[in-house]
């Protein structure tokens, strides 16, 4: 025996962003709650539109489950008294359980004759427990909450209205003054207040309402309303799956529709159009077959097709308007001089306790410089780097950039061309805010990947500086993504500049600012373990073992490039034949070289048999391959090499002997071998088994 | 419609909702939030619903009347409720059907825009409302005003007076647009545009400004301390107008902008708390006389 449940939160317009989460959350906290109290159901679908939260749970039991399980009480004889009476002890479990001693009979537990009931919990009507999915509603959590009237709720939105229902009765309860009905509401302005009959019902009575409910059929509806519009012109119309997300959820019965704009726009560069009419008009831009913009765009409207040109002239309007305001920018903007716009970087302040935009500018220049000439740039290289770090930030103090932010770079690349400079220069301008976000790629070209890390390593450092190091999820600055910039970039360059040394060029430039709240030796120290724990993630992802993270990671962390292919190439070689003997083997030269007090000068003279010679012998040689510039996976095959040398010299050496000179001699020898281990990687942190 | 219909429309709209209808507030301001009929009345657990056209003075926005869409001083059309109505969109819609805007025929929608004024404490939730792509509405539920907690929370509505009757009269010129039969707003307007364009960029005297500041500032200093709320509050709004006008010239740095601004906030949180104690002292009177009302 079942019904169908369905619970509808009637809501004022949410913010388009948190509506699919906020769907699946409730969706989510329905199931558990179903789940936690036995009640069987069939299937659960979810709803949202900009104005409702539900979900409507098919062939809901009538009833929790019964409970049937056997309790375990006293052991017999504290249940029971010399005269063979029940004592109080068994008289309380009994009754604890909701049963008589009449119930109790014994059964014997490791040997021990213990006081046992059967006990049957019967389930309760799910009709009883149903008010209680009002606790799921007000416990919904939103990343922004608001409070309305004289409510003490915090909300996403006010609650308009709720449904829930179970079959066709109403489950009754209120929330912030509004009482549960079956009635629910339908579009804004083309439907109506509306019975739903039973929950199987729902979708069609929103519908008939026009209210598409199921978020994927409306997203769907849209995709096809705008391949419609694509072929009807032969047109292209690129879909953003973020916008497409957004307009969806602004919507609940979409109509697409196009308006044009004037061809003389079409002059401005490309991201201002977009921008304007993605960003700010959440329109979709039209293309031709060669993919270049053409005068269109397409919108979509929360409504039917009556009317469409009135809202067509509408949008034309406001975009328009939008437009001829980036096109006065645009040419405001060709008047700038780039050296009057770096004058005015001295009274921009760039974070009130760092200091001026100047000065920033200043440091990242100056961190450049050192980063190219540590990777051996040349000279025409080094230069254009310079003069992109110089004027890497003009275009903040353009119109269109103050208009738009989101196009910094994008201007400062295309001003940068109009004004004469590089395009090597305008390019690396451009590229030294790449990766923008996580799907971006990094900088390609030299001066504009060295650029990218200056930028962003003084801005990591300079904020930890000043003690706003992130925590949590609190990341104002978004630290961690241009950490994680660098790091992708330092990567893709495969250039081998240490990381610690990077660190140590930016915090000096830092230092001499004489802003910091952390002493040097902090920082430097936070800003490592920040980085590591960027790598681990990155590592992480690229589906490294654990322990192998944690074995690159534990010393400094050097070239990024290489720290990589280091872990690669044991989550590669770590399944092969003879990877346990190895690490065990290098483990154990590790292990003891803890011991070294102080590292001597290795005298071979002191050497007792030939296997001590063999592997002092082996490690000059990989000493000196490794100077060398061997591949990671060379590097391991050679340390791996070493594993019959290191078992025969501790199968036939003791090294902890009595002889100081002797002991000193050998732990320094393994010392020296052991660095050349851990350089590549802290075996001894590899689990094998 | 011409603005001087579209203004009496919402007047009596509103009216018919049982705002008070108040005149626009004499010293100048940058947006109707600012009056003390919105920034002081939104304290507190007192009722309060007013509607008022607030002239909004923007210094930096002054294009010397040569800009179609950007104004020195433009007109905003201002709602309070308090407690916010639970039908408050229905009742923000039926305005714009008073105004001709038959929803049906266009697209409405609620966007997404939370609002923060950090120079007076003060932070809400809401929307802009969009006709056809156009923003013509900022709605706010108040969360917090002078750095106090609404409670209960104020509803309020801003409709860009100039901005909806473009749309309205589609125009594409904010001047062409007709204030009542026979004059435009270039009639009334383009003068004072031209001119304190002009003043704002070019001849107003900076360190008479700075003065002025200095001397607004210590003055509301002083009617605080006096207990004076009202006259205190009057020069709270002039130093934000003479920072306005000093900010739009670049007089001021960045590095000076937010101590600045600063001091206007600390001025505004310190009048909203002291208003709220004078208040309570009176026994909050307009809640009183409704709950005596209501028992009658």
């Amino acid at each position: 025996m079942s019904k169908d449940l369905l619970l509808e939160i009637g809501l004022e317009e949410m913010p388009a962003r948190f509506v699919t989460a906020s769907m699946e959350q409730l969706s989510e906290k329905v199931q558990k709650w179903l789940n936690e109290h036995k009640i069987e159901f069939g299937e659960i679908r979810s709803f949202s539109t900009p104005r409702r939260l539900s979900v409507v749970i098919t062939d809901v039991a009538l009833a929790q489950q019964d409970i049937q399980e056997e309790a375990k009480g006293p052991a017999r004889k504290i249940a029971l008294d010399e005269n063979g009476n029940w004592t109080k002890a068994a008289i309380g479990f009994s009754r604890g359980q909701g049963m008589s001693v009449d119930d109790i009979y014994f059964k014997e537990v490791n040997g021990v004759e213990y006081a046992h009931v059967e006990k049957f919990i019967k389930g309760q009507s799910t009709e009883s427990l149903l008010p209680e999915l009002k606790n799921i509603i007000t416990s919904l959590t939103f990343p922004k909450n608001m409070r309305w009237a004289n409510e003490e709720l915090k909300y996403i939105r006010p609650i308009k209205w709720l449904v829930a229902m179970f079959g066709s009765e109403v489950i009754p309860f209120s929330i912030a003054g509004v009482e549960t009905s079956n009635w629910t509401y339908g579009h804004r302005f083309l439907g109506s207040r509306v019975e739903i009959p039973s929950p199987a019902d729902y979708v069609v009575t929103l519908l008939s309402q026009y209210v598409i409910a199921d978020a994927a059929e409306r997203k769907s509806a849209i995709v096809s309303q705008l391949q419609k519009v694509e072929e009807e012109h032969h047109w292209v119309i690129p879909v953003d799956e973020e916008l497409l997300e957004e307009v969806n959820n602004l919507v609940e019965y979409p109509t697409a529709l196009f308006g044009r704009f004037e061809e003389e726009f079409l002059e401005l560069p490309e991201e201002v159009l977009i921008t304007s009419m993605k960003e700010h008009q959440r329109y979709f831009p039209v293309k031709d077959q060669n993919g270049a913009l053409l005068p269109y765009f397409v919108t979509v409207r929360n409504g039917d097709h009556q009317h469409l040109e009135t809202v067509a002239r509408g949008n034309e309007k406001v975009l328009r308007a939008r437009l001829a305001d980036a096109d006065f920018f645009y040419k405001e903007d060709q008047k700038l001089k780039i050296a009057k716009a770096l004058d005015k970087f001295k009274t921009i302040v760039y974070h009130e306790e760092i200091g001026t935009l100047a000065e920033k500018v200043a440091r990242v220049r100056s961190l450049t410089a050192k980063v190219t000439s540590e990777l051996n740039f040349s000279e025409e290289e080094q230069k254009l780097a310079d003069r992109a770090a110089e004027i890497s930030k003009f275009d903040l103090v353009t119109n269109m950039v103050y208009e738009f932010p989101e196009l910094q770079g994008f201007m400062g690349e295309k001003y940068a061309l109009q004004k004469g400079e590089d395009a090597r220069v305008a390019k690396a301008i451009n590229e030294h805010y790449m990766p923008r976000n996580a799907e971006d790629h990094t900088a390609e070209s030299n001066p504009g990947a060295a650029l990218a890390i200056a930028d962003k390593l003084d801005t990591i450092a300079s904020t930890f500086a000043i003690g706003l190091i992130p925590s949590g999820s609190q990341d104002p600055y978004a630290l961690r993504r241009q950490a994680s910039g660098i790091v992708q970039t330092l990567i893709h360059k495969n250039w081998d500049i240490k990381l610690e040394k990077l660190i140590a060029l930016s915090v000096e430039f830092i230092a001499e600012a004489n802003f910091a709240k952390l002493s040097l030796e902090e920082l430097e120290q936070e800003l490592i373990a920040f980085f590591k724990l960027r790598l681990k993630h990155l590592l992480h992802d690229k589906g490294i073992r654990y322990d192998i993270i944690d074995a690159v990671l534990s010393g400094t962390v050097g070239a990024v490039a290489s720290l990589v292919r280091k872990a690669e190439t044991l989550q590669l070689k770590k399944d092969e034949a003879g990877f346990k003997e190895s690490i065990e083997a290098l483990s154990r030269v590790v292990n003891i070289s803890s011991k070294a007090d102080s590292i001597v000068e290795i005298d071979p003279g002191l050497f007792e048999n030939e296997v001590e010679q063999k592997l002092y012998d082996r490690y000059l040689e990989v000493d000196k391959t490794i100077s060398s510039n061997l591949s990671e996976e060379e590097y391991f095959n050679l340390l791996v090499s070493l594993k019959d040398e290191i078992n025969a010299y501790f199968d036939k050496t003791m090294v902890m002997v009595e002889d100081v000179g002797l002991r000193n001699n050998r732990l320094s020898m393994l010392a020296k071998l052991a660095q050349r281990i851990k350089a590549f990687a802290d075996v001894t942190e590899i689990i094998v088994k | 419609m011409n603005i001087q219909n579209m203004i009496l429309t919402l007047q009596k709209h509103w009216s018919n909702q049982g705002c008070i209808l108040m005149q626009s507030y004499d010293v100048e301001k940058g947006a109707g939030t600012m009056s003390p009929y919105t920034f002081l009345r939104a304290i507190g657990p007192e009722p309060w619903n007013v509607a008022y056209v607030e002239p909004s003075r923007r210094p930096a926005d002054g294009r010397y009347g040569e800009n179609p869409n950007r104004l020195y001083q433009h007109h905003q059309f201002q709602v309070i409720m308090k407690p916010s109505p639970d039908n408050i969109q229905e009742l923000y819609l039926d305005s714009l059907r008073a105004l001709g805007i038959n929803p049906l025929e266009h697209d409405i929608r609620f966007v997404e825009d939370n609002w923060e004024n950090p120079s007076l404490g003060c932070a809400g939730l809401g929307w802009e409302v969009w006709l056809d792509g156009m923003e013509i509405t900022q709605f706010t539920y108040f969360q917090q005003v002078g750095g106090l907690e609404c409670k209960p929370v104020s509803v309020e509505i801003t409709y860009g007076i100039e901005r909806l009757a473009s749309y309205i009269q589609d125009k594409e010129n904010v001047f062409d647009l007709e204030w009542t039969e026979g004059f435009t707003v270039r009639d009334i307007f383009l003068q004072p545009e031209y001119e304190h364009s002009k003043y704002t960029f070019e001849t107003s005297d900076t360190e008479m400004l700075f003065n002025l500041f200095n001397i607004y500032e210590k003055e509301a200093h002083r009617q605080m301390d006096e207990g004076l709320v009202h006259p205190a509050y009057d020069y709270v709004l002039k130093c934000s107008h003479t920072f306005n006008l000093l900010d739009a010239k670049g007089a001021i740095s960045v590095t000076e902008r937010t101590g600045y601004i600063g001091r206007c906030r600390n001025l505004a949180r310190k009048i909203a708390k002291t208003f709220y104690e004078e208040r309570e002292k009176l026994g909050f009177p307009i809640l009183k006389a409704k709950e005596e009302n209501s028992h009658e």
